[in-house]
């Protein structure tokens, strides 16, 4: 199986390997084994910043479940998650620790922005103190809309990286970040400046959108 | 409970030296409250708070107000007599003058013992950029602590005899203070889908319009 063209997914057609299956022979590939395993085995990191962290605490409970998923062990350190889960506004002050936490996760991670606040800082964008947008740091890799979005959104937006990471590529041009060599994954952490925090974004993930004023307005 | 007048005639009466006015509040709540001089500040806070009949054993609020220096023009109708002898001309007369800018700092008390409330206090900075000093009352009121320094963060007042002055909300190395009507806030506008007001005159700053020889942009970002 390792014997395959490392960028050819699935050696075999899914028609041959059902057949295989139902002789009793499982047959599959190192990739197929990996994704499967990182995809079904997220773990967050035990991490809330406000009234979003409420929605993802709930979405953990017993009624949303969301060891239905493999994403029950919520981690209290950074080291052992896969996952961050960045529910609420993520203020300048509390910025450094948010990216600081970011790096300290290994790889494979894997960043949802959760609610208006971490996707563009929301209902408090126009505040001196709010970071407008997690992104402007970190690689965000599913947004979830709402204020707050209802745990169903949550979960929907794990499903949506459990099919991403089924997707990778575990070789070659196209694999994930952690997989290559010529990848930088840590993001710098912003110093505290005299009237912003410095930088105010991380140019490798983030630039500014070029907008252009309409002529009618 | 007495009236702030009241209170104000006891304090003088305790208080001989000391500065006390009151500030008349027009709205229907009639908040008045009581301007202190620094130098009985303290004193007349533990007087406020030890007293038997009004026990304000609480302070449950303490903010901070921005006067910038602003000028006001009063307008005032002058009667001139007619030299001629005829009746007197009704002038009306504009000054000008020109109030000096200000930080305030106001505590709400109230007595948990006593039920009543609120006492209102006030004091005043002798101007915005090096006057800024007024005494603390955390050393009366403990719950003032982290309040006083809210204030010292936000506007920049300094409390004398505060234990533990440092910025509350926002960094060390902060500079600024943000709640200041002056306060110019760091520049990192990015996108408004409809944007109007204060927004809209971001947008405009930020995103200038297309040169005229374009059709004039009545303003409003678009991405």
């Amino acid at each position: 199986m390792s014997d395959a063209a490392p960028t050819t997914p699935a050696p075999i057609s899914d028609a041959e390997r059902a057949e295989l299956r139902r002789h009793g022979i499982l047959l599959t590939s190192l990739q197929e084994l990996y994704t499967w395993g990182c995809s079904n085995s997220v773990w967050p990191l035990n991490f809330g910043l406000a009234c979003c962290a409420i929605e993802m605490i709930a979405a953990s409970m017993a009624k949303f479940d969301i060891a239905r998923f493999g994403s029950e062990v919520f981690r209290p350190s950074p080291r052992q998650a896969d996952l961050l889960i960045v529910s609420g506004t993520v203020t300048k002050k509390m910025a450094p620790q948010v990216i600081r936490l970011w790096n300290q996760m290994p790889e494979p991670k894997y960043c949802i922005a959760m609610g208006a606040c971490a996707i563009s800082g929301g209902p408090f964008k126009q505040g001196y103190n709010v970071l407008k947008g997690v992104d402007r740091f970190i690689p965000v890799d599913i947004y979830i809309p709402g204020c707050p979005p209802r745990p169903e959104a949550l979960l929907h937006g794990l499903l949506e990286i459990q099919k991403k990471i089924k997707g990778f590529q575990i070789a070659g041009p196209d694999a994930p970040r952690h997989l290559r060599s010529d990848l930088e994954c840590n993001c710098p952490v912003p110093e505290f400046g005299a009237h912003d925090i410095e930088p105010t974004a991380n140019p490798k993930v983030w630039t500014a959108p070029v907008i252009v004023r309409s002529e009618k307005g | 409970m007495e009236t702030v007048e009241q209170i104000r005639d006891r304090l003088l009466a305790r208080f001989p030296g000391a500065e006390i006015s009151v500030i008349t509040n027009p709205g229907v709540a009639a908040q008045h409250s009581l301007l202190l001089d620094h130098a009985h500040a303290r004193a007349i806070a533990e007087f406020l708070r030890d007293d038997t009949t009004l026990k304000l054993d609480q302070c449950s609020n303490v903010t901070g107000i921005d006067w910038p220096e602003k000028k006001i023009t009063e307008t005032s109708k002058v009667s001139v007599p007619d030299p001629a002898g005829g009746p007197a001309k009704v002038v009306e007369q504009k000054t000008e003058r020109v109030q000096p800018g200000m930080l305030e700092v106001v505590y709400h008390l109230y007595s948990i013992a006593l039920r009543h409330g609120p006492v209102i206090l006030r004091l005043r900075t002798g101007n915005r950029t090096d006057q800024v000093t007024v005494p603390s009352l955390t050393p009366v009121w403990r719950a003032c602590e982290f309040q006083e320094r809210e204030v010292f963060d936000l506007y920049g007042v300094k409390f004398d005899g505060h234990p533990d002055l440092r910025r509350i909300l926002m960094w060390d190395e902060f500079k600024d203070f943000p709640m200041r009507k002056d306060y110019v806030e760091p520049d990192d506008y990015e996108w408004e889908p409809t944007p109007h007001g204060v927004v809209l005159e971001k947008a405009k700053a930020h995103y200038p319009a297309p040169p005229p020889a374009a059709a004039p942009a009545t303003g409003g970002a678009k991405p």
